[in-house]
């Protein structure tokens, strides 16, 4: 009775919501880089489903301290290892409220310092964990409980932060965006990125059902229309290298994303929000003249 | 090999760090914390500090930073005051909470608004529940002694708590006063390396904060009960040190000239010199006063003080900070200690905020108003020292 | 009694049965192929494959029925849970 080796380094019995994305995403960054790896994680629902007090999911060495000092504690790690001169792959797994928003300073000390971690954030759009609020990564237009749609509101007015070309303009050795929808390309970037010294920043897309709204069944699938209508565009770029884009050939009009989620379905609702679902094309057209998508 | 030469406290403290062997130095500057950070970062660009030394983008990052190292088995050090040490503030529950034993120096000035980088305790005293070790120092000498000693009280392992080491800001960082510096064999000796309990090893994966709900209350206690058993390890230290050295500034406390004293003095910091000078002031005018310092203020040496004050006819409590609301914070945990055994009144009074200053007449009134309350069986709640007369629609001296 | 610092052993949520979430139960066909898709989507580390096909680990399946949906041969189907 052979039994595969697919390394498995999430053990089963964490907490995670049934469909969760971003367990997904845990196991498919955690299988390229293999048990010599260290992990730190911020606050967020990572943290919360994986780290019960004696009940761990963790098959690696694995800290949390703080919401806001992930990539800190983590140029702490680093500069303990090269103290001591020991190796292990060194990887930052936080989510977009603590990258995008409170994360963000520390984050920005990490790469100016060229400190050598792979800082990958699990990006599914919002304060899942304190119950679905905006984030600087949720999308225009998206309703969360601090977001909510009304007469005198249509959801989040502002966009999506930016963070890889931040992460760019910081000069960090490898950037790339990725989702749990591509996992070979998911799994070949945090190999490629650890390869790399120096710092990386990966963006991981990662549904949520609860936060978004949709059957637990349906996260890759909702992954996968994200990319395919280029409101998430996925990209890498290698420092000094030309950035390689992941093209679509049959681009899917944005509203075959937005129809399956509770999170945009006010703009169905009303007649005058057709300029909302305009603009949200726009934004995937811009995505795809941008990018080269 | 020992050496005296002159320098300042901020000196002293970096040549205590280097000689303590750490291997990662994370900090931020704020004033007046600078000078030490700055030294430590010479003595790198030098190659004489072989720790890794990282600069970062907030106290925040720098506590975290050395957080991150400690977690990964090595020893770490980082320095603050007043708005950093706030910012750093739940990193420092955190690394408590986790049991981390770094060291941090605690360069004390008073807390924005209205900003001045003048020195008080307003800055520490916010952070005395934190589950970090508090240790207060007179001078420069016991601040280069109390890092030595911080670190092996830190990574004992019925301790492993973070240790902050407090001295006063510009009256003890920018002043020069003679130092000894120790031999490197014998600090060696004194502090042998770091064996960490735990540490971020694949291979033996461990998980660092945890999620708990059912036993954070007995998480809480355990670091409650580390930090009374701190109290022990404080003295030890302090006595192997002066076996090992020669110099003793005191355990949890020191006592000076109590025996038979009717008015106890008790403060923490800096004052404490300019006490000691008033109390030998006021001994040869006969007058019955005593001064206890106060050096561990977390883990509170509540049972040390009410031995050494138990006789007294009244205690002079000095802060310099004020709990807004309350009064004086030493005061109040003083008056906590004595309170369920019939010790004597405790005065409160308030001085020295925001850098004023507080000078031998100025105690030498403070021990007057004492014996006014001493005569009178009992003191006032709160006495404010050296405000603008104008300002005080209360309680005055 | 409790680790200081609450540091734990990793691997331990393998004490946690996540089975009894689940309300639907994946079931795998004959026209499984072993492809191992399934197992890349898991996000509860529950499918592992034995002699090229899935098996699904029902003590800790939650039945979130990303697998049957993702299958390319549709050879997982989504039953309902008896008990």
């Amino acid at each position: 009775m052979a039994t595969e080796a697919r390394l498995n380094l999430l053990a089963p019995g964490h907490r995670a919501c049934p469909g969760c994305g971003a367990a997904i995403a845990l196991r498919l960054i955690l299988r390229p880089l293999g048990k010599e790896t260290i992990v730190v994680s911020a606050t967020g629902c990572v943290e919360t489903f994986t780290s019960p007090y004696g009940q761990s999911a963790w098959d690696v060495p694995w800290m949390h301290s703080l919401f806001e000092n992930s990539a800190a504690i983590a140029t702490g790690v680093q500069a303990a290892l090269e103290a001591l001169g020991e190796q292990a792959n060194l990887v930052v797994i936080s989510g977009d409220g603590g990258t995008f928003d409170i994360g963000f300073g520390a984050l920005s000390g990490m790469f100016e310092r060229k400190d050598n971690i792979t800082y990958i954030c699990y990006d599914n759009e919002a304060y899942m964990n304190t119950g679905v609020q905006r984030s600087g990564s949720t999308p225009h237009a998206a309703v969360t409980t601090t977001t909510p749609s009304g007469s005198h509101s249509y959801g989040k007015l502002e966009y999506k932060k930016d963070m890889p070309a931040i992460a760019m303009a910081h000069d960090a050795e490898y950037v790339a965006t990725t989702s749990i929808a591509y996992p070979q390309d998911l799994m070949r970037k945090v190999k490629k990125a650890n390869e790399i010294y120096g710092p990386k920043y990966i963006q991981v897309h990662t549904p949520c059902c609860i936060g978004w709204g949709f059957d637990p069944s349906e996260t890759i699938e909702l992954g996968r229309l994200a990319v395919e209508t280029c409101l998430v565009p996925i990209f890498e770029k290698e420092k000094g290298k030309p950035m390689v884009v992941k093209k679509i050939a049959n681009k899917k009009p944005i509203t075959d994303y937005l129809k399956k989620q509770n999170r945009f379905k006010h703009l169905f609702k009303e007649e005058e929000r057709d300029a909302v679902i305009k603009e949200l094309q726009q934004i995937c057209d811009d995505n795809a003249r941008r990018f080269g998508i | 090999m020992s050496m005296i030469s002159v320098m300042e406290g901020s000196i002293a403290v970096a040549q205590a760090v280097k000689a303590c062997r750490p291997k990662v130095v994370s900090a931020f500057p704020i004033s007046p914390q600078t000078h030490i950070v700055e030294e430590l970062a010479k003595f790198k660009a030098k190659g004489e500090l072989e720790a890794k030394y990282v600069r970062v983008d907030s106290e925040f990052s720098a506590a975290s930073v050395i957080y991150g190292a400690s977690a990964t088995g090595v020893r770490s050090y980082t320095a603050s005051s007043s708005q950093g040490l706030l910012l750093m503030m739940e990193v420092l529950y955190a690394l408590a909470g986790t049991r981390l034993p770094v060291v941090i120096t605690g360069v004390n000035r008073t807390v924005s608004q209205p900003i001045t980088i003048q020195p008080d305790h307003q800055d520490t005293m916010a952070l005395r529940d934190t589950g970090v070790i508090q240790i207060h120092v007179e001078n420069s000498q016991e601040a280069y002694a109390s890092h030595i000693q911080a670190f092996k009280i830190a990574e004992d392992h019925d301790i492993l708590l973070p240790v902050m080491v407090c001295m006063d800001g510009w009256i003890l960082t920018h002043s020069y006063e003679p130092i000894k510096l120790e031999g490197q064999e014998l600090i060696d000796k004194f502090l042998p390396p770091f064996v960490p309990k735990y540490r971020l090893d694949p291979k033996k994966p461990m998980t660092y904060g945890s999620y708990a709900d059912d036993e954070v209350q007995e998480f809480r206690l355990m670091l409650h009960f580390a930090m009374e058993k701190a109290k022990a390890k404080i003295e030890d230290v302090a006595l192997e040190y002066k076996e090992t050295f020669g110099q003793y500034f005191g355990g949890l406390i020191e006592k000076y000239r109590c025996d038979d004293a009717e008015v106890i003095l008790l403060a923490m910091g800096s004052v404490i010199g300019t006490m000691k000078d008033a109390v030998d002031h006021l001994r040869k005018k006969h007058i019955k006063v005593g001064l206890v310092k106060v050096r561990a203020y977390r883990p509170f040496p509540t049972e040390a003080i009410y031995e050494a004050v138990k006789e007294a006819k009244i205690v002079a409590v000095v802060d310099k900070s004020l709990s807004v609301g309350q009064g004086g914070p030493l005061a109040t945990d003083v008056k906590a200690a004595l309170y369920n055994k019939n010790g004597p009144p405790v005065l409160s009074c308030i001085a020295g905020m925001g850098g004023r200053d507080v000078r031998v007449s100025t105690i030498e009134s403070i021990v007057d108003y004492a014996l006014g309350c001493m005569q009178g069986g009992k003191a006032p709640d709160i006495a404010y020292i050296d405000f603008k007369p104008h300002y005080l629609g209360m309680t005055k001296i | 009694m409790l680790t200081e610092g609450a540091v734990c052993e990793g691997g331990k949520s393998r004490l946690n049965k996540t089975g009894n979430w689940r309300t639907m139960r994946p079931e795998v066909a004959d026209t499984c192929n072993g492809c191992g898709l399934c197992e890349l989507f898991c996000p509860d580390s529950s499918i592992y494959l034995q002699e090229k096909r899935a098996v699904i680990d029902y003590d800790y399946c939650k039945g979130c029925g990303i697998c049957a949906r993702e299958c390319p041969k549709g050879a997982i189907e989504m039953k309902e849970e008896r008990k």
